[in-house]
């Protein structure tokens, strides 16, 4: 759809995925995992309704499917924005704030330490990102920038607020897909 | 440990606003009207290209009053024009926070010889080209974006389909050269080797490229993604259409759907006159905004 799809479909081809672009409610039925790009949130919010996506996902995200949302994707997750009385897909329990670490001139890079990601910090790329206010008993927090929460997961639920696309470091995308094989094994 | 300003931050906020659609506003109403039909970022004139071609004059940098109403009204990023080479109006836009600068030929030029250095800046850059060495040159200079030349503020679509089609030829031609006939080619088209290498290897441009200068109908921004483009600018045609809510939605979806030619069909209906263009013959040279920088 709208934003860093190919760096996404990159790395996740590196960490050895197969990749499906989800553009229409039946591509939602042959995945595994589903990975919800950085972009702009206001604009792919309002394409996930127009193409009928909203649904299916929801119903695909509460059924167990592992969903990764990075930055626009964290907003779109998230159960309440604030400043805003609508929120997007509303599966995961936190409350985000939009642009929480100023415009463009602002966007930063940082390594910071993830629990769950093994070895040394991992290099996070800022971009007029927003932050996790506050999560539900249920979400683990996994990285923190000062007191911000930036990455946190609840279940199936992964959501960061910087992009991992944007760096060579494919841990994140190696965990994601741990998570997915996790869930698609048979019990 | 914390790093502002760097390339991969700069670029990065171009990564996001692929297969999106940004749109020309003038005042806090056009921006809201953009941003509720899904464009990725506003850029907030004082004129949209066709009026600052109608009007003549020395066109400068916006009003900061009109830059900040935008930025205040919308939740998206806003870009805003300087002059090539006006280095102060560049910082005057860094200081008001805009996310990004449109070094661009629209406004009249300010330096007939030096584009900006936009390494030395936070805030990333856009900048025009109409081929691989143009495009190359404004990366060396520190532009984290590129967008075609086109023809701006004209509603036709041929220069910008030159440009686009020059660069994609020239980027399979680099890519396809022995090494040893890099060096050459650098010359040729005034390009700075290192960069010619790197597209030598990967087969791409390091940054996202968009098109713009003459995007009149949803069709004519279908047409620059199915070109390769990596998403559209729309200057004068969608408020200068008459009905802009509905043709900013249809030109939005007609450029993320750009080969789903029914849905085309659904979204090129009824959308009442658009803007009514200029044929490039009747434009002398010097009206040429696509001639500005080198």
């Amino acid at each position: 759809m709208q934003g860093a799809v190919r760096e996404h479909a990159d790395h996740l081809r590196r960490v050895g995925s197969e990749v499906v672009l989800v553009k229409h409610p039946e591509d939602l039925q042959v995945i595994d995992g589903l990975i919800i790009p950085g972009g702009e949130s206001t604009t792919i919010g309002k394409l996930i309704r127009k193409y009928e996506l909203y649904d299916g996902i929801r119903e695909r995200i509460e059924d167990g499917m592992p969903v990764f949302g990075t930055c626009a994707g964290l907003i779109l997750l998230a159960k309440k924005i604030e400043g805003s009385d609508e929120a997007h897909l509303a599966v995961m329990d936190t409350v985000v704030d939009r642009n929480s670490f100023g415009r463009q001139r602002e966007s930063f890079e940082a390594n910071l330490p993830i629990s769950e990601i093994d070895g040394e910090a991992f290099p996070c790329v800022f971009i007029r990102a927003p932050h996790i206010v506050s999560a539900g008993s249920d979400v683990s927090v996994l990285a923190t920038y000062g007191e911000k929460i930036v990455a946190a997961r609840q279940g199936n639920r992964l959501a960061t607020a910087f992009h991992p696309e944007l760096s060579d470091d494919l841990r994140m995308h190696a965990y994601f897909l741990d998570m997915v094989r996790g869930s698609s094994q048979p019990d | 440990m914390t790093v502002i300003g760097s390339d991969r931050v700069k670029r990065g906020m171009a990564q996001m606003q692929k297969n999106g659609v940004i749109m020309d506003v003038i005042n806090a109403e056009q921006a809201r009207i953009a941003e509720a039909a899904g464009a990725v970022a506003v850029m907030a004139l004082e004129r949209v290209p066709s009026d600052i071609r109608a009007a003549g004059g020395v066109a400068r940098m916006a009003d900061p009053t009109i830059v900040e109403e935008v930025m205040k009204s919308v939740s998206i990023p806003v870009m805003a024009k300087c002059r090539i080479g006006h280095i102060v109006e560049a910082r005057i836009l860094e200081a008001m926070a805009v996310d990004y600068i449109d070094e661009s030929e629209v406004l009249t030029p300010a330096d007939d010889k030096f584009h900006i250095n936009k390494r030395d800046f936070t805030v990333p850059f856009v900048c025009g080209a109409r081929d691989l060495g143009e495009a190359l040159r404004r990366i060396a200079e520190g532009a984290s974006m590129l967008r075609t030349k086109g023809e701006p503020g004209t509603g036709n679509i041929i220069e910008a389909v030159k440009h686009i089609r020059t660069m994609r030829a020239q980027i399979r031609k680099v890519t396809a050269m022995s090494e040893d006939e890099l060096v050459a080619e650098s010359k040729a088209i005034g390009a700075p080797y290192e960069l010619l290498l790197e597209i030598h290897q990967t087969g791409e441009l390091p940054v996202v490229n968009f098109a713009a200068g003459g995007v009149a109908t949803p069709a004519d921004a279908a047409l620059m993604m199915e070109l390769g483009s990596d998403g559209v600018f729309v200057g004068s045609g969608i408020f200068k259409s008459e009905n802009p809510e509905k043709f900013a939605r249809a030109v939005v979806e007609a450029t993320m759907n750009f080969q789903d030619y029914d849905l085309l069909v659904r979204l090129s209906k009824d959308l009442g006159t658009p803007m009514k263009g200029i044929e490039l013959s009747t434009l002398a040279n010097n009206e040429r905004m696509a001639e500005r920088g080198w």
